[in-house]
């Protein structure tokens, strides 16, 4: 679904993704481990083609080559990216953006736009599946969400729009337990054959929730290791400076 | 939308007649032009009298200067001051002679053929529906007692109302816009809502007959009696077209006891080109009385348009516990420029004001917010709130806070917070990686920035207005 060869990243003539290689087929859940400053979150903004990084190299995504496309083609063709930190929009309702949001992608689906009705239904459902308080739906959009609020409201989005890959950049940090089992589940219930996931982490704490099939260690822009679940188990013991 | 839309019914003798020969006064600013207009429309000695102490009055007070955009020179002396209806040589023929791009506007806002044509000031020989609507309404309205109609019919039928309150809030004398207004005026709308009566509908220009063309001096006057309410509607969400370049227009309204009014304005005329060439300057004096004890002034503004806005819509409150509010939308793109605000001048004890003011600016724009807040000595127990809010979009174009703040008495407090922002990248990118497009998402985003403002609006209103704050900021973002 996802081929990454030979990507090269930087921002202000800085160098950050130093020639990464990433194979992420249907049905897997891939995790990207490593320390601060790796490239983790450069690896994701990359891919979700944010503004203001010089790439190099070839991303393939479903066949197509991602470099040329928008952020919101991207989005549009499958491709979300749960925020590190999501952004507040003060005055939008929450309600009213997921709706906005879901109608573009389904317009680039060549489906049907959704009607109010029809939203509201849908959106209920898929946020008691999460836990999700309605009232929540109806507030400004993450204007003063805690912050494993915010992080339930990435996850409600990410099983609104059913990408067919996911990306987490963070997604556990600065959640309590309950939080990170809410997210878990979440992804774990989204989870089948014909999506993808890569979850980008500090920790192992997510991976005891969410069990990867392959473990990526990043370091200084490369990937330098890449194992099974276990081993996550094995860093936590070891740290990363063991590796390189 | 096609030709079929247009009712035709031709017989209807009360219909659309385009063949009246133009009449115009000859150009230039003098006593004849002014003897002109009150004849022409049959004025009573008393009203060509007061156009005429104005105008004596005019011949002294300047041109004031000291607000931000700055202008070309007006020659006063080779303007038109009164030409209507007119002739159908000087109107387009069709759709097909106006600018692109308000069509393409037209068609975002969903605006029906016939009404884009008569915004164009396009003859249509037919009957449309908003006129047979108009005569149904007015019906209703005369059974309650609300007179609604045109200043000059009620020159005519209402002298009374007309000369107890016409100068009323804004003095003949006021400052020089105001004054020429008061000399040349041509038309505009007259409201009165009788004692203890609740306008059962939102009053609009657009249901009055002969609403269109009045003119670059327009003059209207709302009076709400002791315990009444009305809310009315100014203006349009559709460009409009003008070769007016100059608009002074006065709006006076006066609270009794006990009575609200709701006075909610779209102003949408031409910007000028992107180059800011041409354009509307939109110089208008809008006041409100609140005359009696507990009554409130509400002026809701959304001002897209024009190539410069120059405007203080403000409520002199003069009877006790009377509440002033001022709620505006100010966007200016391209090379537009506002200097709007507000003035809240407490004279009563326990009058409270509100202003909320969201400025937008993108392109080279320059949007200034000026606003005074005046707590008289007298007027203990008095509040004010001020909430001031720039945006920014791009780095071109700049944005002004100009507040002034006076409080001659010590239990009276006001407030007032500003702040500038720009538009936030990581927001567009946020809502672009949930598939919103780049237009999609800075209307979202700004539409979130007015809401407050746009909540204010009659509901109707509300939805054609937030889609003309997207379209005004078209090509601004990326």
């Amino acid at each position: 679904m996802l081929k990454i060869k030979n990507l090269k990243a930087s921002i202000n003539e800085k160098l950050i993704l130093k020639g990464l290689d990433l194979d992420i087929k249907v049905g897997e859940v891939h995790a990207i481990m490593g320390p601060n400053g790796s490239g983790k979150s450069t690896l994701a903004n990359v891919l979700s083609g944010k503004n203001g990084y010089e790439t190099e190299g070839e991303i393939s995504f479903d066949g197509i080559n991602l470099i040329d496309l928008k952020i919101e083609e991207r989005a549009q063709k499958g491709m979300f990216l749960a925020f590190q930190y999501p952004l507040e929009i003060p005055g939008v309702n929450t309600n009213n953006f997921l709706k906005t949001s879901l109608n573009s992608v389904r317009k680039a689906r060549g489906e049907k736009a959704l009607d109010t009705l029809t939203f509201l239904k849908l959106i209920k459902e898929k946020a008691k599946e999460l836990n999700i308080d309605e009232k929540f739906l109806s507030r400004q959009l993450n204007v003063g969400f805690s912050g494993g609020e915010k992080k339930k409201n990435e996850i409600l989005q990410m099983k609104l729009l059913e990408p067919k890959l996911s990306i987490l950049d963070e997604t556990d940090s600065g959640l309590d337990i309950d939080a990170l089992r809410v997210v878990a589940d979440g992804v774990n219930s989204y989870k089948n054959k014909k999506n993808a996931f890569l979850i980008i982490t500090h920790y192992q704490r997510l991976l005891d929730y969410i069990k990867p099939d392959y473990i990526h260690v990043l370091s200084a822009g490369k990937i330098i290791k890449t194992g099974n679940a276990d081993l996550g188990k094995q860093l936590e013991k070891t740290g990363y400076a063991n590796l390189s | 939308m096609n030709n079929q839309d247009i009712n035709i019914n031709k017989d209807y003798k009360y219909g659309f007649t385009t063949d009246i020969e133009s009449i115009r006064a000859p150009k230039g600013l003098n006593e004849d032009t002014i003897k002109f207009i009150s004849n022409i429309k049959k004025e009573p000695k008393w009203m060509l009298d007061w156009r005429l102490k104005a105008f004596k009055r005019l011949k002294s007070l300047k041109e004031p200067n000291w607000q931000k955009p700055k202008y070309p020179k007006i020659n006063y002396q080779d303007l038109y001051y009164y030409s209507a209806p007119k002739s159908s040589s000087d109107k387009p023929k069709s759709l097909d002679e106006i600018d692109p791009k308000i069509l393409e506007t037209y068609k975002k806002l969903g605006i029906p053929l016939v009404e884009q044509q008569r915004l164009n000031g396009i003859a249509v020989d037919a009957v449309f529906d908003s006129v047979s609507v108009a005569t149904t309404f007015k019906d209703e309205l005369t059974k309650k007692g609300i007179i609604f109609c045109s200043i000059s019919e009620a020159i005519q039928k209402h002298p009374d109302l007309v000369k107890k309150y016409l100068g009323s809030v804004i003095p003949l004398s006021d400052h020089y816009f105001a004054t020429l207004n008061s000399a040349v005026f041509t038309d505009g709308s007259f409201v009165y809502i009788p004692p203890n009566t609740r306008c059962p509908m939102e009053l609009s220009t657009y249901f009055r007959i002969n609403a269109s063309e009045t003119g670059q001096f327009e003059r209207t006057l709302i009076i709400a009696d002791k315990g009444s309410y009305v809310s009315y509607l100014e203006g349009c969400t559709a460009p409009m077209r003008d070769e007016n370049q100059l608009h002074a227009a006065n709006v006076e309204l006066i609270a009794l006891d006990d009575a609200e009014i709701k006075y909610s304005t779209v102003q949408n005329w031409y910007p000028g080109d992107k180059n800011g060439v041409g354009g509307i300057y939109n110089f208008v004096t809008k006041r409100g009385a609140c005359r009696g004890k507990n009554s409130k002034i509400s002026w809701t503004q959304v001002e897209t348009g024009s190539a410069i806005t120059w405007k203080y819509p403000s409520c002199i409150l003069q009877g006790d516990n009377s509440v002033g509010e001022f709620y505006s939308i100010a966007i200016t793109n391209n090379h537009q420029k506002a200097d709007t605000g507000t003035k809240m001048i407490h004279l009563g004890k326990n009058t409270k004001s509100k202003i909320i003011s969201k400025g937008i600016s993108a392109g080279f724009a320059d949007n200034t917010y000026r606003g005074l807040v005046d707590i008289n000595k007298k007027a203990s127990n008095s509040r004010n709130y001020t909430q001031c809010d720039s945006l920014l979009m791009g780095n071109k174009c700049g944005a002004h806070t100009v507040p002034y703040i006076k409080n001659k008495n010590s239990t009276s407090t006001i407030e007032h917070e500003a702040t500038t922002t720009k538009i936030n990248e990581e927001q567009l990118y946020y809502c672009n990686q949930r598939g919103l497009d780049q237009e999609e998402a800075v209307s979202l985003i700004v539409n979130g920035f007015c809401k407050e403002v746009l909540q204010q609006l009659p509901m109707e209103f509300a939805v054609e207005a937030q889609k003309l704050v997207a379209i005004s900021l078209e090509g601004s973002v990326g």
